[in-house]
């Protein structure tokens, strides 16, 4: 009744008023890639403001499994609460990005079948910078996963070595990663037609990913061959990188491993995304 | 009016076994407003999709502004804007953000964005609305913002997606008074439709097209003139008048006369409307007394039997992609 209101109120569209914007009109020069890009994650962060729902995973993730398996599993695994919440927090950091990264693809599914996508690829601009900026967006959403991870933390009595600056370091490589990874399922949003099966397929490489490393458990439980399979996840590298930080260490040939698998990330997985997007519908 | 907007040869696209559009010769020129009308599923939106660089033809060529859709893609891009059929604006967004987010990425300053923007949502009424988010907009006022959003840079050449499907006959004569000044400024319009009164009220020439071919083209007159203009109804006072009615409206229409199952009633199929106006003249002057009459459009289905010998299959509804 609100919008029937407004629309008797409004003023016709006038010749005089139309002709007063088409002439006013400007052609400025077009922007570069960086721009564009920026201007794509404002658009992001605009969604945050009007719809705010989509920070519940974003929260409520993280909280429940720090308080899970702080709870339920501390003291089976490492005698008491507090001594495991000091080797699981930096790990559940890390479960908790990669897990808000999945959500990244699945929200952009449904963006993409939108209309006004086919707005912006109508448009004169860099081809990825929509994705790119929903994925810069999502830094945002990353931010506020860990921040709320490690003040939770913190309330149960974890306790830093590596200080302020420890855990600002770990947080920033995180993010970095998680911008890296989300690429996989920004190419997997637009192979999979529904945001369903875009949720479905992520969880089955989610769980092994972050299961089947360090991030729970010490793998020198683990037998061999499962030993070998956790070396070679770039989330354990990721996890001893967290921790080392927190713990107020510099694992510097770890940060590399974890620096050169981000990169590789987007190195494969951005060119397949952008070939797919370009031939989608 | 010599010059092309666009130009086509044999463009084709399928998805799967839909031959979606089959083969589509189109000759634009610019300036006006060029009409492509079909029923839904006719292959509208993948033509639009193709000329506006979206969709990559599997077949033929087609050139817009002079400049071929594929090979030339981004010159095309700075030229033209595309209103789409659906949501071609961020529901979630407020009217003045979708704006400004526009300008932003074709190249404003945020403060000259700022200004561009309050400048078209004043023009096209929108001004209290600005602030509101894009999804609580009624349907008049979302298609007055996707046509604005359309406008940041004035493009050369327009498309608009079925621009008036849903509207209320209000909103719909808002959007036409539009697209009216768009040309008055030099834009060519290319706009597709479901409804032939408008692309009889609008469009300088149009195109007809079913199943992803083009079955006719040329001026609203010369498609009329091919399938009737639409039928005359009229209601007499006396039954015992319809005989003689019937012989006066045949003489002056020079066409075949039906009586209704009604008995006061008759109605004609009309080729030329100008006649009208002497056939009723011409029943008064005989003192036939008449209560009511209509003039109907011929509606598409009639349309398509004249040009296909079939009707449409798909009557126009708003749900089908
Ligand atoms: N992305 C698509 N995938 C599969 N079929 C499609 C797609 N787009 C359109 N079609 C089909 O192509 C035909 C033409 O569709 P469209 O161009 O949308 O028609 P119109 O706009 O005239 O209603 C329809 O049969 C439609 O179902
Ligand atoms: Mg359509």
């Amino acid at each position: 009744m609100n919008a029937t209101s407004a629309e008797q109120a409004s003023p016709p569209v006038t010749e005089d008023a139309l002709r007063g914007v088409l002439l006013a009109g400007e052609r400025p020069p077009r922007p570069g890639p960086v721009s564009t890009s920026l201007t794509f994650g404002w658009r992001a962060l605009l969604k945050i403001k009007h719809v705010p729902e989509q920070l519940v995973d974003v929260t409520m993730f993280p909280i429940m499994f720090t308080l899970m398996f702080a709870y339920l599993f501390g003291g089976a695994l490492a005698g008491s609460t507090q001594e495991y919440l000091q080797f699981l927090l930096p790990g559940i950091l890390v479960q908790a990005n990669v897990m808000i990264t999945m959500n990244t693809g699945i929200t952009l599914n449904t963006d993409i079948q939108k209309g006004v996508f086919d707005r912006f690829r109508s448009l004169p601009v860099w081809r990825p910078s929509p994705l790119v900026g929903a994925l810069l967006g999502d830094l945002v959403r990353y931010s506020i996963g860990s921040a709320i991870v490690i003040m939770l933390g913190l309330v149960l009595g974890f306790r830093p070595e590596g200080g302020a600056v420890g855990v600002v370091l770990s947080v920033a490589l995180l993010l970095v990663f998680s911008f890296c990874l989300s690429w996989l399922w920004t190419m997997l949003s637009l192979i999979l037609r529904t945001p369903n099966s875009v949720a479905g397929v992520s969880m089955m490489v989610m769980f092994p990913l972050t299961f089947v490393s360090n991030i729970f458990v010490d793998p020198k439980t683990m037998p061999g061959w499962l030993q070998a399979v956790v070396e070679v996840n770039p989330i354990t590298h990721l996890a001893t990188v967290v921790r080392g930080l927190m713990d107020g260490s510099v694992p510097a040939g770890e940060i590399g491993w974890v620096l050169v698998s981000s990169v590789l990330l987007v190195a494969v997985f951005g060119p397949i995304t952008m070939v797919l997007y370009r031939k989608k519908k | 009016m010599g010059k092309l907007a666009i130009e086509t040869r044999g463009l084709k696209k399928s998805f799967g076994k839909t031959h979606a559009v089959a083969g589509v010769d189109l000759a634009v020129s610019a300036g006006g407003v060029y009409g492509v009308l079909g029923p839904n599923g006719a292959g509208k939106t993948t033509t639009i999709r193709m000329l506006a660089t979206l969709l990559r033809p599997d077949a033929g060529e087609a050139q817009v502004l002079g400049y071929d859709v594929v090979r030339d893609a981004r010159s095309v891009r700075t030229r033209v804007s595309l209103t789409g059929q659906f949501a071609s604006v961020d529901e979630d967004l407020t009217g003045v953000e979708n704006l400004l987010l526009l300008a932003r990425l074709l190249g404003y300053s945020r403060p000259r964005g700022r200004r561009r923007a309050a400048d078209l949502l004043d023009a096209f009424g929108l001004a209290n609305a600005a602030d509101r988010q894009v999804k609580k907009y009624s349907g008049g006022m979302r298609r007055r913002i996707d046509i604005a959003a359309s406008l940041v840079v004035p493009p050369e050449l327009i498309f608009l997606d079925e621009p008036t499907t849903g509207l209320d006959p209000r909103s719909r004569n808002q959007v036409w008074e539009i697209v009216r000044g768009l040309v008055a400024e030099g834009t060519t319009v290319l706009l597709t439709t479901q409804y032939l009164d408008e692309a009889d009220q609008l469009a300088d020439r149009i195109a007809v097209i079913d199943h992803g071919k083009v079955i006719a083209e040329g001026s609203s007159g010369q498609l009329k003139a091919s399938f009737g203009a639409g039928s005359l109804h009229v209601r007499l006072r006396a039954p015992e008048q319809r005989a003689e009615a019937e012989r006066v409206l045949a003489g002056v229409l020079e066409v075949q006369v039906e009586p209704s199952a009604d008995p006061v009633a008759l109605s004609a199929r009309i080729s030329d409307p100008e006649r009208v106006a002497r056939a009723l003249a011409e029943l008064s002057r005989g003192g036939i007394d008449v209560t009511e009459f209509a003039l109907g459009q011929p509606s598409l289905d009639e349309v398509f039997l004249a040009l296909t010998g079939h009707p449409s299959e798909e009557t126009p509804k708003e749900d089908a992609a």
